[in-house]
Protein backbone atom coordinates (compact mmCIF):
# COMPACT_ATOMS: atom_id res chain seq x y z
CA UNK A 1 0.00 0.00 0.00
CA UNK A 2 1.45 3.50 -1.34
CA UNK A 3 1.54 5.99 1.39
CA UNK A 4 0.26 8.20 -0.90
CA UNK A 5 -2.79 9.36 -2.25
CA UNK A 6 -3.41 7.76 -5.59
CA UNK A 7 -2.62 10.97 -8.20
CA UNK A 8 0.48 11.95 -6.15
CA UNK A 9 2.12 8.21 -6.02
CA UNK A 10 1.29 8.29 -9.75
CA UNK A 11 2.85 11.97 -10.52
CA UNK A 12 6.02 10.40 -8.54
CA UNK A 13 5.96 7.25 -10.02
CA UNK A 14 6.07 9.20 -13.45
CA UNK A 15 8.57 11.56 -12.19
CA UNK A 16 10.99 9.10 -11.12
CA UNK A 17 11.19 7.54 -14.30
CA UNK A 18 13.42 10.90 -15.73
CA UNK A 19 16.65 10.73 -16.01
CA UNK A 20 19.03 11.17 -13.36
CA UNK A 21 16.05 11.61 -11.34
CA UNK A 22 15.43 9.21 -8.08
CA UNK A 23 12.81 8.35 -5.77
CA UNK A 24 13.61 11.24 -3.29
CA UNK A 25 14.00 13.73 -5.77
CA UNK A 26 11.06 12.47 -7.30
CA UNK A 27 9.22 13.27 -3.94
CA UNK A 28 10.26 16.36 -3.47
CA UNK A 29 9.78 17.83 -7.42
CA UNK A 30 6.16 16.41 -6.58
CA UNK A 31 5.40 18.39 -3.77
CA UNK A 32 6.94 21.11 -5.48
CA UNK A 33 4.54 20.98 -8.18
CA UNK A 34 0.98 20.36 -5.78
CA UNK A 35 2.38 23.79 -3.77
CA UNK A 36 2.75 25.70 -7.23
CA UNK A 37 -0.67 27.80 -8.31
CA UNK A 38 -2.51 25.89 -10.78
CA UNK A 39 -2.20 28.14 -13.87
CA UNK A 40 2.09 27.56 -13.26
CA UNK A 41 1.56 23.97 -13.11
CA UNK A 42 -0.83 24.21 -16.32
CA UNK A 43 1.71 25.85 -17.93
CA UNK A 44 4.23 22.81 -17.48
CA UNK A 45 1.64 20.35 -18.52
CA UNK A 46 0.90 22.51 -22.04
CA UNK A 47 4.49 22.73 -22.72
CA UNK A 48 4.87 18.83 -22.51
CA UNK A 49 1.89 18.30 -24.79
CA UNK A 50 2.52 21.07 -26.99
CA UNK A 51 6.39 19.89 -27.28
CA UNK A 52 4.82 16.22 -27.97
CA UNK A 53 2.53 16.95 -30.49
CA UNK A 54 4.82 19.64 -31.96
CA UNK A 55 8.12 18.91 -32.87
CA UNK A 56 8.95 16.10 -35.11
CA UNK A 57 12.36 15.12 -36.70
CA UNK A 58 13.29 17.21 -39.63
CA UNK A 59 12.73 15.13 -43.26
CA UNK A 60 15.95 16.01 -44.37
CA UNK A 61 18.43 16.17 -41.92
CA UNK A 62 16.51 14.50 -38.55
CA UNK A 63 17.24 17.46 -36.38
CA UNK A 64 14.60 17.88 -34.10
CA UNK A 65 12.09 20.72 -35.77
CA UNK A 66 8.39 22.18 -36.02
CA UNK A 67 6.82 21.43 -39.51
CA UNK A 68 8.86 19.38 -42.23
CA UNK A 69 12.08 20.48 -42.82
CA UNK A 70 14.14 22.60 -39.49
CA UNK A 71 15.19 25.67 -39.67
CA UNK A 72 19.32 24.97 -40.71
CA UNK A 73 17.99 23.18 -43.55
CA UNK A 74 14.79 25.59 -44.45
CA UNK A 75 17.55 28.16 -44.30
CA UNK A 76 19.00 29.18 -48.00
CA UNK A 77 21.61 31.56 -47.14
CA UNK A 78 23.28 28.04 -45.36
CA UNK A 79 26.34 26.17 -47.79
CA UNK A 80 25.08 23.30 -49.44
CA UNK A 81 28.24 22.01 -50.22
CA UNK A 82 29.00 21.43 -46.70
CA UNK A 83 27.58 18.75 -44.80
CA UNK A 84 28.37 17.88 -41.01
CA UNK A 85 27.66 14.62 -39.71
CA UNK A 86 26.46 14.52 -35.90
CA UNK A 87 25.47 11.99 -33.91
CA UNK A 88 22.63 13.76 -31.81
CA UNK A 89 20.44 17.11 -31.74
CA UNK A 90 22.50 17.82 -29.01
CA UNK A 91 26.03 17.65 -30.60
CA UNK A 92 24.28 20.20 -33.93
CA UNK A 93 23.54 22.90 -31.06
CA UNK A 94 27.24 22.42 -29.70
CA UNK A 95 28.94 23.02 -33.22
CA UNK A 96 26.22 25.46 -34.42
CA UNK A 97 27.38 27.25 -31.04
CA UNK A 98 31.11 27.66 -32.55
CA UNK A 99 29.31 29.81 -35.30
CA UNK A 100 32.66 28.89 -37.37
CA UNK A 101 30.06 26.22 -39.21
CA UNK A 102 28.18 27.78 -42.29
CA UNK A 103 27.05 24.61 -43.89
CA UNK A 104 24.44 21.82 -43.39
CA UNK A 105 23.77 18.99 -40.70
CA UNK A 106 23.04 15.62 -41.05
CA UNK A 107 22.11 14.12 -37.76
CA UNK A 108 22.48 10.01 -37.36
CA UNK A 109 20.52 9.56 -33.80
CA UNK A 110 23.02 7.46 -32.31
CA UNK A 111 26.70 5.51 -33.24
CA UNK A 112 27.65 2.59 -34.17
CA UNK A 113 27.96 0.39 -30.97
CA UNK A 114 29.40 -3.11 -31.51
CA UNK A 115 29.18 -3.52 -27.45
CA UNK A 116 25.89 -2.83 -27.94
CA UNK A 117 24.78 -4.45 -30.56
CA UNK A 118 24.41 -0.92 -32.72
CA UNK A 119 24.67 -1.38 -36.32
CA UNK A 120 25.24 1.10 -39.00
CA UNK A 121 21.09 -0.04 -39.98
CA UNK A 122 19.79 1.14 -37.00
CA UNK A 123 21.30 4.79 -38.14
CA UNK A 124 20.36 7.12 -40.45
CA UNK A 125 22.74 5.80 -43.06
CA UNK A 126 20.45 5.49 -46.00
CA UNK A 127 19.43 9.10 -45.05
CA UNK A 128 22.27 10.42 -45.68
CA UNK A 129 23.86 8.73 -49.02
CA UNK A 130 20.63 9.90 -50.84
CA UNK A 131 21.52 13.33 -49.84
CA UNK A 132 24.24 13.70 -51.03
CA UNK A 133 24.31 13.95 -55.48
CA UNK A 134 20.89 16.06 -55.17
CA UNK A 135 22.25 18.42 -52.74
CA UNK A 136 25.32 18.77 -54.64
CA UNK A 137 27.44 17.73 -51.13
CA UNK A 138 31.11 18.44 -52.02
CA UNK A 139 32.35 17.88 -48.39
CA UNK A 140 31.20 15.57 -45.44
CA UNK A 141 32.69 16.90 -41.80
CA UNK A 142 32.44 13.66 -39.50
CA UNK A 143 31.70 15.07 -36.30
CA UNK A 144 31.15 11.92 -34.05
CA UNK A 145 32.09 12.46 -30.81
CA UNK A 146 36.01 11.08 -30.50
CA UNK A 147 34.81 7.93 -28.36
CA UNK A 148 35.23 4.44 -29.38
CA UNK A 149 31.76 4.58 -30.73
CA UNK A 150 32.14 8.02 -32.65
CA UNK A 151 35.60 6.93 -34.13
CA UNK A 152 33.98 3.27 -34.94
CA UNK A 153 31.01 5.17 -37.17
CA UNK A 154 33.49 7.78 -38.49
CA UNK A 155 35.50 4.93 -39.73
CA UNK A 156 32.61 3.00 -41.63
CA UNK A 157 31.03 6.05 -43.11
CA UNK A 158 34.91 7.39 -44.42
CA UNK A 159 34.52 3.72 -46.06
CA UNK A 160 31.20 4.14 -47.26
CA UNK A 161 31.45 7.56 -49.01
CA UNK A 162 35.23 7.27 -49.93
CA UNK A 163 33.75 5.47 -53.34
CA UNK A 164 31.51 7.95 -53.94
CA UNK A 165 33.78 10.70 -54.75
CA UNK A 166 33.05 12.78 -51.88
CA UNK A 167 35.54 14.27 -49.63
CA UNK A 168 34.99 13.02 -46.22
CA UNK A 169 36.91 15.04 -43.24
CA UNK A 170 37.20 14.54 -39.29
CA UNK A 171 36.79 16.87 -37.18
CA UNK A 172 40.92 17.26 -35.41
CA UNK A 173 41.42 16.04 -31.97
CA UNK A 174 43.44 18.10 -29.99
CA UNK A 175 43.86 20.56 -26.69
CA UNK A 176 41.09 22.02 -25.29
CA UNK A 177 41.18 25.97 -24.83
CA UNK A 178 42.94 26.42 -21.10
CA UNK A 179 44.28 22.70 -20.61
CA UNK A 180 47.52 22.04 -19.31
CA UNK A 181 49.66 19.75 -21.30
CA UNK A 182 51.11 17.82 -18.96
CA UNK A 183 47.65 16.55 -17.86
CA UNK A 184 46.84 15.94 -21.52
CA UNK A 185 46.73 11.73 -22.69
CA UNK A 186 48.79 10.13 -25.48
CA UNK A 187 46.38 9.54 -27.50
CA UNK A 188 45.26 13.26 -27.97
CA UNK A 189 48.40 14.63 -27.69
CA UNK A 190 49.60 12.09 -30.07
CA UNK A 191 47.11 13.19 -32.50
CA UNK A 192 47.41 16.40 -32.25
CA UNK A 193 51.29 16.60 -33.15
CA UNK A 194 50.00 14.75 -36.08
CA UNK A 195 47.67 17.73 -36.95
CA UNK A 196 50.12 20.18 -36.44
CA UNK A 197 49.77 23.29 -38.38
CA UNK A 198 52.28 26.43 -39.70
CA UNK A 199 52.12 29.54 -37.54
CA UNK A 200 51.55 32.18 -39.84
CA UNK A 201 53.94 34.43 -39.53
CA UNK A 202 52.73 37.70 -40.82
CA UNK B 1 40.96 5.21 3.32
CA UNK B 2 42.08 3.13 1.02
CA UNK B 3 43.97 3.42 -2.36
CA UNK B 4 45.50 0.34 -4.57
CA UNK B 5 46.77 0.49 -8.03
CA UNK B 6 47.12 -1.75 -10.28
CA UNK B 7 47.30 -2.20 -14.40
CA UNK B 8 44.08 -3.22 -16.35
CA UNK B 9 42.40 -2.75 -19.85
CA UNK B 10 39.12 -0.76 -19.75
CA UNK B 11 36.01 -3.61 -21.15
CA UNK B 12 33.75 -1.05 -21.61
CA UNK B 13 32.10 2.30 -19.79
CA UNK B 14 28.17 3.06 -19.09
CA UNK B 15 27.66 6.95 -18.96
CA UNK B 16 26.70 8.10 -15.27
CA UNK B 17 24.79 11.05 -14.20
CA UNK B 18 25.78 14.04 -15.72
CA UNK B 19 29.79 14.02 -16.89
CA UNK B 20 30.34 10.88 -15.36
CA UNK B 21 31.62 7.33 -16.39
CA UNK B 22 31.17 3.98 -14.87
CA UNK B 23 34.39 1.77 -16.35
CA UNK B 24 34.49 -1.86 -16.17
CA UNK B 25 38.36 -2.82 -16.19
CA UNK B 26 39.40 -6.38 -16.28
CA UNK B 27 42.95 -6.17 -13.83
CA UNK B 28 45.83 -7.71 -13.50
CA UNK B 29 45.43 -8.58 -9.73
CA UNK B 30 41.75 -8.27 -8.99
CA UNK B 31 39.39 -9.79 -11.44
CA UNK B 32 36.51 -7.63 -13.08
CA UNK B 33 36.20 -4.46 -10.84
CA UNK B 34 33.75 -1.81 -11.57
CA UNK B 35 34.70 1.91 -10.68
CA UNK B 36 33.35 5.76 -11.38
CA UNK B 37 35.43 7.65 -13.00
CA UNK B 38 34.37 11.34 -11.72
CA UNK B 39 33.82 14.05 -14.09
CA UNK B 40 35.40 12.37 -17.47
CA UNK B 41 32.69 13.07 -20.01
CA UNK B 42 33.73 16.49 -19.99
CA UNK B 43 36.44 18.13 -22.35
CA UNK B 44 38.65 19.26 -19.58
CA UNK B 45 38.98 16.00 -17.91
CA UNK B 46 42.47 14.83 -16.78
CA UNK B 47 42.60 11.65 -17.44
CA UNK B 48 38.94 11.23 -19.09
CA UNK B 49 40.93 10.07 -22.62
CA UNK B 50 42.57 7.33 -21.18
CA UNK B 51 39.89 5.42 -19.80
CA UNK B 52 38.43 4.88 -23.45
CA UNK B 53 37.53 0.78 -23.70
CA UNK B 54 40.55 -1.25 -25.56
CA UNK B 55 43.24 1.06 -23.01
CA UNK B 56 45.38 -0.56 -21.23
CA UNK B 57 46.50 1.21 -18.40
CA UNK B 58 47.44 1.53 -15.06
CA UNK B 59 44.72 2.76 -12.47
CA UNK B 60 45.02 4.11 -8.57
CA UNK B 61 41.63 3.54 -7.51
CA UNK B 62 39.78 4.87 -4.11
CA UNK B 63 37.93 2.26 -2.22
CA UNK B 64 34.40 3.64 -1.80
CA UNK B 65 31.60 2.04 -0.05
CA UNK B 66 29.60 0.05 -3.30
CA UNK B 67 31.98 1.41 -6.36
CA UNK B 68 35.77 2.13 -6.62
CA UNK B 69 36.50 5.82 -7.53
CA UNK B 70 39.33 6.35 -10.10
CA UNK B 71 41.33 8.76 -9.10
CA UNK B 72 44.43 8.44 -11.26
CA UNK B 73 45.13 6.87 -15.06
CA UNK B 74 48.42 6.75 -16.58
CA UNK B 75 48.13 4.63 -20.14
CA UNK B 76 50.29 1.92 -20.78
CA UNK B 77 48.93 1.23 -24.51
CA UNK B 78 46.65 2.75 -26.33
CA UNK B 79 46.02 0.15 -29.31
CA UNK B 80 46.36 3.00 -31.74
CA UNK B 81 46.82 0.30 -34.83
CA UNK B 82 43.63 -1.42 -33.53
CA UNK B 83 41.36 1.74 -33.33
CA UNK B 84 42.63 3.15 -36.63
CA UNK B 85 41.26 -0.36 -38.40
CA UNK B 86 37.67 -0.86 -38.94
CA UNK B 87 37.86 -4.57 -38.84
CA UNK B 88 40.39 -4.94 -36.13
CA UNK B 89 38.45 -2.42 -34.01
CA UNK B 90 35.48 -5.07 -34.31
CA UNK B 91 37.52 -8.03 -33.41
CA UNK B 92 38.73 -6.30 -30.47
CA UNK B 93 35.09 -5.19 -29.05
CA UNK B 94 34.54 -8.74 -29.27
CA UNK B 95 37.29 -10.18 -27.45
CA UNK B 96 36.61 -7.09 -24.56
CA UNK B 97 32.96 -8.58 -24.76
CA UNK B 98 34.11 -12.12 -24.33
CA UNK B 99 36.89 -11.01 -21.68
CA UNK B 100 33.51 -9.10 -19.75
CA UNK B 101 31.34 -12.26 -19.84
CA UNK B 102 34.19 -14.49 -18.41
CA UNK B 103 35.41 -12.35 -15.65
CA UNK B 104 33.88 -11.81 -12.13
CA UNK B 105 34.03 -9.02 -9.46
CA UNK B 106 36.13 -10.15 -6.71
CA UNK B 107 38.10 -12.99 -8.32
CA UNK B 108 41.10 -12.25 -9.77
CA UNK B 109 42.20 -13.89 -12.96
CA UNK B 110 45.49 -13.02 -14.19
CA UNK B 111 45.80 -15.84 -17.13
CA UNK B 112 42.76 -14.20 -18.65
CA UNK B 113 44.13 -10.93 -18.39
CA UNK B 114 47.56 -12.06 -19.40
CA UNK B 115 45.86 -13.75 -22.43
CA UNK B 116 43.73 -10.67 -23.29
CA UNK B 117 46.87 -8.51 -23.27
CA UNK B 118 48.73 -11.32 -25.46
CA UNK B 119 45.77 -11.07 -27.92
CA UNK B 120 45.49 -6.99 -28.10
CA UNK B 121 49.34 -6.81 -28.93
CA UNK B 122 49.05 -9.40 -31.36
CA UNK B 123 46.24 -8.12 -32.95
CA UNK B 124 48.13 -4.56 -32.94
CA UNK B 125 50.89 -5.94 -34.67
CA UNK B 126 49.48 -7.67 -37.42
CA UNK B 127 45.94 -7.88 -38.51
CA UNK B 128 46.04 -11.64 -38.15
CA UNK B 129 42.38 -13.06 -39.24
CA UNK B 130 42.01 -15.98 -35.89
CA UNK B 131 43.39 -13.52 -32.99
CA UNK B 132 39.90 -13.01 -31.69
CA UNK B 133 39.09 -16.98 -32.36
CA UNK B 134 41.87 -18.11 -30.62
CA UNK B 135 41.23 -15.97 -27.58
CA UNK B 136 37.77 -17.55 -27.07
CA UNK B 137 38.92 -20.58 -27.79
CA UNK B 138 42.21 -20.27 -25.57
CA UNK B 139 40.00 -18.50 -23.07
CA UNK B 140 37.20 -21.62 -22.86
CA UNK B 141 40.02 -23.35 -22.17
CA UNK B 142 40.94 -21.55 -19.05
CA UNK B 143 37.41 -21.86 -18.01
CA UNK B 144 37.76 -25.58 -18.10
CA UNK B 145 35.21 -25.90 -21.49
CA UNK B 146 38.36 -26.73 -23.63
CA UNK B 147 36.68 -28.47 -26.68
CA UNK B 148 37.43 -31.96 -27.78
CA UNK B 149 39.27 -31.18 -31.55
CA UNK B 150 41.84 -34.60 -31.21
CA UNK B 151 39.08 -36.97 -32.06
CA UNK B 152 35.56 -37.87 -31.93
CA UNK B 153 33.37 -37.20 -28.65
CA UNK B 154 31.12 -39.99 -28.78
CA UNK B 155 33.62 -42.79 -29.67
CA UNK B 156 37.38 -41.31 -29.41
CA UNK B 157 37.66 -41.86 -33.48
CA UNK B 158 40.31 -39.70 -34.32
CA UNK B 159 39.63 -40.72 -38.37
CA UNK B 160 36.92 -39.33 -40.30
CA UNK B 161 35.64 -36.38 -38.34
CA UNK B 162 32.86 -34.45 -40.17
CA UNK B 163 31.28 -31.97 -38.19
CA UNK B 164 31.52 -29.63 -34.60
CA UNK B 165 28.75 -29.48 -32.29
CA UNK B 166 28.97 -26.85 -29.30
CA UNK B 167 26.71 -28.88 -27.42
CA UNK B 168 28.41 -31.98 -27.67
CA UNK B 169 31.53 -29.99 -27.12
CA UNK B 170 33.26 -31.01 -29.51
CA UNK B 171 34.45 -32.95 -33.00
CA UNK B 172 32.35 -36.15 -34.07
CA UNK B 173 33.37 -38.46 -36.57
CA UNK B 174 30.89 -39.48 -39.55
CA UNK B 175 28.81 -42.10 -37.95
CA UNK B 176 27.98 -39.94 -34.93
CA UNK B 177 27.67 -36.70 -36.81
CA UNK B 178 25.72 -33.83 -35.43
CA UNK B 179 25.66 -29.90 -35.72
CA UNK B 180 27.79 -28.56 -38.22
CA UNK B 181 29.97 -29.92 -41.15
CA UNK B 182 33.30 -28.58 -40.75
CA UNK B 183 36.71 -29.28 -43.30
CA UNK B 184 39.57 -30.75 -42.42
CA UNK B 185 41.50 -27.68 -42.46
CA UNK B 186 39.78 -25.93 -39.81
CA UNK B 187 39.87 -29.18 -37.91
CA UNK B 188 44.13 -28.97 -38.30
CA UNK B 189 43.57 -24.87 -37.09
CA UNK B 190 41.51 -25.73 -33.99
CA UNK B 191 44.00 -28.35 -33.01
CA UNK B 192 47.27 -25.78 -33.79
CA UNK B 193 45.20 -22.79 -31.41
CA UNK B 194 44.72 -25.29 -28.55
CA UNK B 195 47.47 -27.51 -29.14
CA UNK B 196 50.38 -24.95 -28.81
CA UNK B 197 51.25 -24.22 -31.81
CA UNK B 198 48.97 -20.70 -31.65
CA UNK B 199 52.63 -19.11 -34.11
CA UNK B 200 51.42 -20.88 -36.92
CA UNK B 201 47.23 -20.52 -36.54
CA UNK B 202 47.94 -16.95 -36.45
CA UNK B 203 49.95 -17.27 -39.57
CA UNK B 204 47.35 -18.44 -41.64
CA UNK B 205 45.57 -16.34 -43.75
CA UNK B 206 42.09 -15.41 -43.80
CA UNK B 207 39.94 -18.08 -45.93
CA UNK B 208 36.86 -20.00 -45.54
CA UNK B 209 38.75 -22.32 -43.28
CA UNK B 210 39.35 -19.41 -40.50
CA UNK B 211 35.98 -18.36 -41.40
CA UNK B 212 34.87 -21.59 -40.32
CA UNK B 213 36.81 -21.81 -37.08
CA UNK B 214 35.02 -18.12 -36.18
CA UNK B 215 31.83 -19.80 -36.67
CA UNK B 216 32.94 -22.62 -34.47
CA UNK B 217 34.02 -20.38 -31.70
CA UNK B 218 31.53 -18.10 -31.13
CA UNK B 219 29.21 -20.70 -31.40
CA UNK B 220 30.53 -22.42 -28.37
CA UNK B 221 31.20 -19.73 -26.60
CA UNK B 222 27.47 -18.17 -26.76
CA UNK B 223 26.64 -22.20 -25.72
CA UNK B 224 28.84 -21.54 -22.71
CA UNK B 225 28.24 -18.27 -21.83
CA UNK B 226 24.21 -18.63 -22.80
CA UNK B 227 23.87 -15.69 -24.48
CA UNK B 228 24.40 -13.92 -27.43
CA UNK B 229 27.98 -11.89 -28.59
CA UNK B 230 27.13 -8.93 -29.74
CA UNK B 231 29.44 -7.43 -30.52
CA UNK B 232 30.50 -10.32 -33.11
CA UNK B 233 28.02 -9.59 -36.62
CA UNK B 234 27.92 -5.95 -36.30
CA UNK B 235 31.00 -4.74 -37.97
CA UNK B 236 31.36 -7.49 -40.36
CA UNK B 237 28.02 -6.71 -42.30
CA UNK B 238 29.36 -3.37 -43.36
Amino acid sequence: MSPYAGPVQDLIDELGRLPGIGPKSAQRIAFHLLKLPTPDAQRLATAITEAKARVAFCQRCFNVCEGELCDICADPRRDGNLLCVVEEARDLVAVEKTGEFKGRYHVLQGAISPIEGIGPEQLRIKELLVRLDPEGVQEVIVCTNPNIEGEATAMYLARLLDPLGCRVTRLASGLPVGGDLEYADELTLGRAIEGRRTLDAS
Amino acid sequence: MRLRSDTAVVLRTYKLGEADRIVVLLTADHGKVRAVAKGVRKTRSRFGGRLEPLTHVTVQLHEGRNLDVITQAETIDTFRTIRDDLGRLGRAVAMLEAADHLSMEGEPTPELFRMLVGALRSLGENDSALVASAFLLKALALEGFRPQVEGCVACGAIEDLVAFDAGSGGLLCRPHRRGGAISPEAITLLGDILGGRLAAALATPRGPATGEVDRVATALFEHHIERRLRSVAVLDAG
